[in-house]
């Protein structure tokens, strides 16, 4: 494998999707994702790979449902505004079967907010976002080699179920600094094989059929009986997806945790300075770090809740979003307390230590 | 039964589900006429949009994408860039191209994608049944503009040729009209033009159909023809817009 090297998240979620074989990027710039857009405008041309910078968000997100449809793999990127606009394309590649990645640099918000590292948008990536009953794959990353790596699992993920895949990060991952491995550049028959495999349903006439070709790529079904079915199929991909492809990482769980914390992302990286400190000062706090937050790793937080766990604690920089979910494990058995940050503002170590510490 | 009547084979053989007298149906023939001719069908992609001719992905036998209102423009730009060996064209209507789709099809055109865009003029809203379109004529009456489109409150039709024909890289913009045979047999040979530059991939290229809605209108097939030749052709005149290929001295 290749060596390491210090780059920012952005850029390293770039250089790591066009490894995993993406070779169409769409995108409208908006900070914190900047590096993003830049990287692909440098990069892409040197893979002879398509870089397009959209009129808007919502350009965007359509030109890669029009490149997903033709069975490649493609990709967009923004921040929380910019995604808001994207969600109408989403709803639409969900419904169509279609596989893309789609990656949030998570910014405060409501409205134009601020330009800080938030977790604001955990109900619109996990719950919808769009119109109709459709999910998204959605994945946080918590250091900059886990969102590198990530590209490479939204795309085999999303080409896998035929589903939208978001890698839902925020601002600090985006700019911070970190050494990354990458894996390596897929090869040319790779990236011919990985084309073949979406042949059966994608618009592009082939060897199978190569004297007439007629696919359609459509979300529309306008007999109910029909869109019913077309719904329940959704939800069958959707409990497939749910039984399995949960991953989470748990942090210091042991049979003697007197907490447990649930965290994601940059807030579970603050939650786990937090929780060694505790740990040399000889207390036990164990952390679930949900890594897919939707499919959501319910079962892994109940599992933790052993004997002596007397209070789950919540992170996040929101107001309280994931422990919604949290609470649906958790199911009325243990009380959930929550540290909560806006304004993009970071709670600090110090802040999670002593939240902990009011609760042990 | 005549030769004329034979479907071209880019046509699939399913029934339209336009109204009878409606041009859609029109325009579709002779977009899939071109494709049969140039031998296009094969390597074709098309989008389509929202409005009365949602169901033309399954009218064009070829590949087809169904577009979000209005974002038929983008979806080409992204399956052009994709598969750049094959021919992609859109097939908006008035709402779709001139409101809501506006950014998109500027962009596109401004990027001198290499589609072709198809754009059904009826100055109204048809699929919705009968609102008032950014190319609704003054003094119209829709659903939606009931004592008739009043320009000093909500503006004068928008005119996409001229629009269009602003900006550098277009190759080819043309304005055709679908209102009696002989105009559109001569529809046809700029459809024709516009495939033909589309497969020699000479950059984006655009035709406007000043067409009808007899249905939301209110009127027969011929007098919403008549209508509309007296009250659309004066803001949408028939012409072209761009050509390019006589700029290069094509003639020579
Ligand atoms: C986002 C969104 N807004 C509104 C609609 C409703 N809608 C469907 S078709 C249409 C207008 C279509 O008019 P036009 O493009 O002129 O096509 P026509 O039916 O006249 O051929 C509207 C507003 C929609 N489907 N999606
Ligand atoms: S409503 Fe108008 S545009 Fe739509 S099919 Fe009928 S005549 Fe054609
Ligand atoms: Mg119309």
């Amino acid at each position: 494998m290749g060596e390491k090297v210090l780059m920012k998240g952005n850029e390293a979620v770039a250089e790591a999707a066009i490894r995993a074989g993406c070779r169409l990027y769409f995108a409208y710039p908006i900070t914190p994702q900047s590096e993003l857009i830049e990287y692909m405008a440098k990069m892409m041309p040197k893979v002879n790979g398509t870089f397009v910078q959209a009129e808007s968000e919502v350009s965007a997100i359509n030109m890669v449902y029009g490149a997903s449809g033709c069975g490649r793999r493609v990709m967009t990127s923004s921040s929380s505004p910019g995604i808001s606009l994207k969600q109408e394309g989403i709803s639409y590649i969900a419904g169509a079967n279609l596989p893309a990645v789609i990656v949030n640099v998570q910014r405060g918000g409501p409205g134009l907010g601020d330009i800080q590292p938030a977790q604001g948008d955990y109900f619109q990536a996990t719950k919808g976002g769009g119109h109709g009953d459709y999910r998204n794959i959605v994945l946080a990353p918590s250091t900059v080699q886990e969102f590198a790596d990530m590209a490479g699992l939204a795309f085999d993920l999303a080409d896998k179920y035929r589903n939208p895949v978001m890698i839902l990060s925020d601002g600090l991952l985006g700019q911070m600094m970190e050494p990354v491995e990458f894996k390596p550049q897929k090869t040319k028959e790779e990236l011919e094989e990985l084309d073949r495999q979406h042949y059966e349903w994608c618009m592009y006439p082939n060897e199978d059929e190569p004297n007439h070709h007629h696919h359609e790529i459509n979300s529309l079904e306008i007999d109910p009986l029909v869109l019913e079915k077309h719904v329940e199929k959704l939800s069958e991909k959707y409990d497939e997806i749910e039984a399995k492809e949960k991953r989470f990482e748990k942090y210091n769980i042991e049979a003697d945790n007197e907490v447990l914390v649930v965290a994601f992302g940059t807030s579970a990286r603050i939650a786990k300075s937090a929780i060694d400190e505790l740990k040399e000062e000889g207390k036990s706090v164990g952390l679930i770090r949900p890594i897919t937050v939707w499919p959501y790793p319910y079962e892994a937080i109940s599992e933790a809740m052993t004997d002596k766990v007397k209070k789950v604690v919540v992170m996040e920089l929101n107001l309280g979003q994931m422990i919604e979910d949290v609470k649906l494990a958790v199911n009325g058995k243990l009380p959930v307390e929550f540290l909560g940050k806006v304004g993009g503002i970071l709670f600090t170590p110090e802040e999670a230590k002593a939240k902990i510490l009011e609760n042990l | 039964m005549k030769v004329i009547a034979e479907r071209p084979k880019s046509l699939t053989d399913l029934q339209f589900t336009y109204c009878p007298g409606c041009m859609h149906g029109v325009a579709h023939r002779l977009i899939a006429e071109a494709m049969d001719e140039l031998d296009m069908r094969n390597n074709m992609m098309g989008v389509a949009p929202v409005g009365c001719s949602v169901f033309a992905y399954k009218f064009f036998d070829c590949d087809m994408a169904e577009a979000a209102h209005g974002r038929a423009p983008a979806l080409a730009t992204g399956m052009k860039r994709a598969r750049p060996d094959m021919h992609v064209f859109t097939y908006q209507g008035d709402g779709d191209l001139a409101a809501i789709g506006t950014a998109e099809i500027i962009h596109a055109a401004n990027r001198g994608e290499h589609i072709t865009v198809f754009f059904v003029n009826n100055a109204i809203y048809g699929m919705t049944g009968g609102q008032m379109a950014p190319t609704t004529v003054p003094g119209m009456k829709t659903t939606t503009s009931p004592y008739g489109r009043d320009e000093n409150d909500i503006g004068y039709p928008i005119q996409a040729c001229e629009l269009l024909a602003t900006l550098r890289a277009p190759y080819f913009i043309e304005r055709v009209s679908l209102l009696s045979p002989q105009e559109i047999l001569k529809a046809k040979k700029t459809v024709y033009k516009a495939m033909k530059f589309n497969k020699e991939e000479r950059g984006f290229t655009f035709i406007e159909f000043v067409s009808t809605c007899p249905t939301n209108w209110g009127v027969t097939p011929a007098e919403a023809s008549n209508w509309a030749r007296e009250n659309m052709l004066p803001y949408f005149p028939i012409g072209n817009f761009r050509d390019k290929s006589k700029e290069e001295g094509e003639a020579k």
